[in-house]
């Protein structure tokens, strides 16, 4: 490539980055002229709501009680993910019986569980974190379970040949050479688990921001309802890709996998 | 002769079955009780009348009928898109972290705004379903494209094809395994969109029934619906993945 490309490319970025914001914004304005200030608020309004929930005790207040919620939920997923996919990748039989079924159970629509979650906890922060669980648990399994299933059994071999404990094994080689696969699986789990705290707030709860958010929607608050979808949206598109970061360069580095 | 693979599928079934026979020991023996969970036999039954008396035949049209939609929507346009961003390298540099970090946000909040902007009809579970499922048919879209060997690009050069037969006689069969794929994501998104959309808000469909009978203590309705959703889309997604597998298998050869 030639000097001048190199020079050019970051700046001409900035102008298609800038460019494409812009276009965004000027759609979502057309879109605000067309609805009307009662259903979709400007961009400006939002932006002025966001500075205003961000400046207020109880936004954060909520934000506080989501995040419990959420690292609880995050916390029972990748314990509860990481014992079951070791399990499942380690012992094969069981690996094939179990897998379409982890799979089937991952492909349905978890939010219509929520009764039965609700009626075996009620409306208390346990269900909350229940259901967040519920979300991130299954990447998490299916993730760990390919990639201890995918570690090479000459390592297992060697393990053995040094007489290594089965903790031990499983300490020294499974897990660091699992380790790229069971990353993605946490990214994956993170974001869902976040997903389902949400959903469970927006059902049936009195704190948090998906309450916010569906006492918004009741009062019919279209600035508030953009502004936290903006924030919401933002936080989490920062953490993915910043998780995301972190995955592409332990897969780099990966020298087992 | 007991195979592998025989001895495997007995064991699921052999789970599968003693699952249930746990799940109905435990409701009739009231160690589950009644207000949480009825017995298993009881929602089958359940379920079985309900169909039979053909009380659920509108909701399950509806709910079926958008995610029939949501998923065309998603496969057309997330191929388009795909095409269109691969071609066009930079708009991609500038949309590939977005793609990327997708997923990770809850699209649900979305979910509000569209009922504002399509009203409380269907459109709005259909426009949730296919923002679930259209950018996992671009991801897949582009993946498939970026592996096309260029070799198959430089023969339809040679043979001097027009950008549309290039795209339906080379592009599109060389990509297809991944596009599978992307079909395969595309309706299992879709299929969660729209019942959790039906489930936050909606007039009609499965989701708003499930929802409806639980506010209305109706255990027996919300027990028999759920059966029916969990055993459809497991259907589903069996459906779509032994596709998938067999696609896979045939373009390997």
């Amino acid at each position: 490539m030639s000097g001048e490309t190199t020079v050019a490319a970051p700046a001409r970025r900035y102008f298609d980055l800038s460019l494409f914001y812009a276009a965004f914004a000027a759609l979502w304005q057309g879109a605000h002229e067309l609805v009307g200030a009662e259903g979709l608020a400007s961009p400006l309004e939002t932006l002025a709501r966001t500075g205003a929930l961000l400046a207020s005790a109880s936004f954060w207040d909520h934000a506080g009680a989501t995040g419990i919620a959420f690292v609880y939920a995050l916390a029972v997923a990748l314990a509860g993910g990481l014992l079951l996919g070791l399990v499942l990748g380690y012992f094969r039989l069981a690996g094939e019986v179990f897998e379409p079924i982890v799979g089937a159970v991952y492909s349905i629509p978890k939010i219509t569980l929520y009764p039965i979650i609700l009626l075996v906890f009620g409306l208390t922060l346990s269900a909350k974190v229940a259901f967040g669980a519920l979300h991130g648990i299954f990447p998490m399994v299916i993730f760990t379970m390919s990639g201890v299933k995918n570690v090479k059994p000459v390592y297992l071999k060697a393990g053995r040949a040094l007489r290594l404990s089965p903790a031990e094994s499983i300490r020294m080689i499974l897990l660091p050479a699992a380790l790229p696969e069971i990353f993605t699986g946490f990214r994956i789990g993170f974001s869902l688990s976040l997903l389902g705290t949400l959903i469970g707030e927006l059902f049936a709860s009195d704190r948090g921001l998906g309450f916010m958010l569906i006492r918004s929607i009741e009062q019919n608050d279209a600035a508030t309802i953009l502004a936290l979808t903006l924030l919401l949206f933002a936080a989490s598109a920062l953490a993915g890709w910043l998780l995301l970061k972190l995955d592409r360069r332990l897969r780099r580095h990966a020298p087992l996998a | 002769m007991l195979t592998r693979r025989h001895l495997v599928f007995w064991l699921r079934i052999a789970f599968l079955l003693a699952a249930a026979a746990a799940l109905e020991i435990l409701c009739r023996t009231g160690r589950i009780p009644r207000l949480t969970m009825i017995p298993p036999s009881e929602m089958a039954v359940h379920l079985g009348a309900g169909l039979a008396a053909g009380r659920y035949t509108a909701d399950i049209a509806f709910t079926f009928a958008n995610i029939g939609a949501a998923v065309a929507i998603s496969i057309v346009l997330g191929a388009a898109l795909g095409l269109l961003i691969h071609a066009l390298p930079r708009l991609r540099t500038l949309v590939d972290p977005m793609l990327a970090s997708y997923y990770s946000v809850p699209t649900f909040v979305f979910y509000p705004l569209l009922i504002v902007l399509f009203g409380l009809t269907r459109w709005p579970l259909v426009a949730i379903g296919a923002m679930f499922g259209v950018v996992a048919m671009i991801l897949n879209t582009i993946g498939g494209l970026d592996r096309i060997p260029r070799v198959m690009v430089k023969a339809g050069r040679v043979l001097r094809l027009s950008p549309w037969a290039t795209i339906w006689r080379i592009k599109i069969p060389a990509a297809a395994p991944s596009l599978f794929t992307g079909i395969k994501l595309a309706v299992t998104y879709s299929v969660i969109g729209v019942i959790a959309g039906e489930f936050i808000l909606s007039v009609a469909g499965l989701g708003r029934r499930i929802k409806f009978a639980y506010d209305n203590l109706d255990n027996q309705g919300m027990y028999a619906l759920l059966l029916f959703v969990l055993t459809a889309t497991v259907l589903v997604y069996f459906l779509v993945h032994g596709w998938e597998r067999r696609v896979h298998r045939r373009w390997q050869r």
